[in-house]
């Protein structure tokens, strides 16, 4: 069995974040990641990031990536790539699926930091082929170079449609309209204005209400709602589109942590189930602490201010105290403040009160 | 009706802009209307002319008498809100943040673009191309005064 000082789950923002402060604190530290690279969903953001220089705002997030990988080179990091963490046991041991190898890993300290998977949605013939998330098409395409097709509706206007729409569009794709169920736009409204200067149509208080095609997709039946998100009768209208993308939330990748029985609390602000945790990041179960979108989906700006916290809070409960402990802990949570305190940060600050009043 | 359409009313894209007397140099109209938690503006002016504050989250506010239409935050927006805006020889110049292929080339004719994304009625000519290290291309355009308040972004080549 591998024996380390800290074992970290999930390669994206936060867990990077969270593995460069432990290890500058002096842990030996095992970094797993389930796929063959690190970044997490960073290394397909094209587009310049928001907030303020310490979380690298006007820097792309494929770019960022880079330099959070590079930050953890020069320190005393392990990482383990295309390995899945299957399991999570009580005195804190983890086992590993790489390869064709199933492995044990025992920690003094383990921060989860799994992030999210995208929510589905329910309508008629939603198992066509030619209907994906937004974030598979990103993988697809910005990773892998594949356009998911000509023609492509997508559904939800949060900031992960936006950017998305945005992007298909920079890979000449014709994003023939913007569906969105509320009746306002979800995301920061200078994404909307930069698609509607392109020609995109943005339909609010309107869903998909089915999709049709023989094998594929072919179009979809969109239906206005009314503002009680009943569908209004006589109001489908019909798209051609040989795509159509899912963005629709993300919800938190707790089950490891609900496999070790942590408490847990569905927060609906915060994307679903996540751990209850203290001030420092710490789960119920003793030495397992939890950052990023896992406990709360939010920006990657905040899951790489999140993911520094837990370093450090996990380094110090293990008796590693990092040398700069007191102006760090003060300057990240300064940060978090910062990020969240705006009318965007509404539903983050809704949702972490009601995990805060739990715990207590 | 800006937050169902994307679209800001003449009057939201107006209060953006300085007098026209002002616009004889050229001038930074920052299109943020919401608050949202960035501030790569403030923190990249050499002039100090963009102040949003430590709250990062409040709209960003500009003083047009220390701006010198650089056209630094224009390229570092991540929100491409920003472009720079000035009046010559009767004609309208604007630089513009631009990020799809292909690039413009100088001398070209392209369609102009309004908010709405509609096509405007008169061309815009290209008077510069500056592709930046960070892959946003700076893309300086004439067109006729009176689509001063209207012109957005370029269209198609023509």
């Amino acid at each position: 069995m591998i024996e380390k000082d800290l074992v970290i789950v999930g390669g994206g923002p936060a867990g990077l974040s969270a593995a460069k402060v432990a290890s500058e604190a002096g842990m030996e530290v095992a970094l797993f990641e389930r796929s063959f690279q690190l970044g997490g969903q960073l290394v397909k953001q094209t587009h310049k990031f928001f907030g303020s220089q310490s979380q690298y705002a006007k820097t792309r997030g494929i770019e960022i990536a880079r330099i959070l990988i590079e930050e953890i080179k020069n320190e005393s990091v392990e990482v383990f790539l295309s390995a899945t963490v299957v399991g999570l046991y009580k005195d804190n041991i983890i086992t590993v699926y790489q390869g064709n190898k199933y492995f044990k890993v025992k920690a003094k300290a383990i921060v989860i930091a799994t992030g999210a998977s995208e929510k589905f949605l329910a309508f008629e013939n939603n198992d066509l082929p030619g209907i994906y998330g937004a974030g598979a098409v990103q993988t697809l395409m910005n990773i892998h170079g594949v356009l998911p097709g000509k023609e492509v509706v997508m559904v939800g206007s949060g900031n992960i449609g936006l950017i998305v729409s945005y992007q298909l569009i920079q890979a000449g794709v014709k994003v023939k309209a913007l569906i969105e169920a509320s009746s306002k736009i979800g995301g920061y409204m200078v994404h909307a204005s930069k698609l509607k200067r392109l020609g995109v149509d943005i339909i609010t208080s309107s869903t998909v209400k089915r999709a049709v095609g023989d094998r594929k997709l072919e179009k979809i039946i969109t239906v206005k709602l009314d503002d009680k998100w009943q569908e209004i009768p006589g109001s489908e209208e019909e798209i051609i589109c040989d795509a159509l993308c899912i963005s629709v939330g993300l919800s938190p990748m707790h089950q490891l942590l609900s496999m070790g029985e942590a408490n847990m609390l569905y927060v609906n602000e915060l994307g679903g189930l996540v751990p209850i945790k203290t001030c420092d990041y710490e789960t119920s179960l003793n030495n397992v602490f939890a950052c990023g979108d896992v406990t709360g989906i939010e920006e990657a700006s905040s899951a790489m201010v999140e993911g520094k916290i837990a370093g450090l809070m996990a380094a110090k409960h293990s008796g590693y105290i990092h040398p700069d402990y007191d102006s760090l802990e003060t300057s990240l949570n300064n940060q978090l403040c910062v990020l969240r305190q705006g009318p965007c940060g509404e539903k983050i600050r809704c949702g972490l009160k009601k995990v805060g009043e739990e715990r207590v | 009706m800006f937050e169902k359409t994307g679209v800001a009313t003449p009057e939201m894209v107006r209060s953006k802009f300085p007098d026209k007397s002002v616009l004889v140099r050229p001038k930074a109209i920052i299109e943020c209307y919401r608050e949202i938690p960035c501030n790569p503006c403030e923190t990249s002016c050499p002039f100090d002319a963009i102040h949003i504050g430590d709250d990062i989250n409040k709209i960003p506010s500009i003083d047009f008498n220390r701006c010198t239409g650089c056209g630094i935050c224009a390229a570092v927006c991540p929100g491409l809100a920003i472009m720079i805006a000035m009046i010559k020889n009767g004609k309208a110049y604007f630089k513009i943040p631009y990020e799809l292929l292909p690039l413009p080339k100088v001398g070209e004719r392209w369609t102009g673009v309004n908010r709405r994304g509609e096509t405007l009625e008169k061309p815009c000519l290209i008077e510069n191309v500056q592709v930046k290290k960070d892959r946003t291309t700076i893309v300086t355009i004439s067109i006729e005064q009176p689509y001063l308040y209207e012109f957005i972004t370029i269209g198609e080549r023509l």
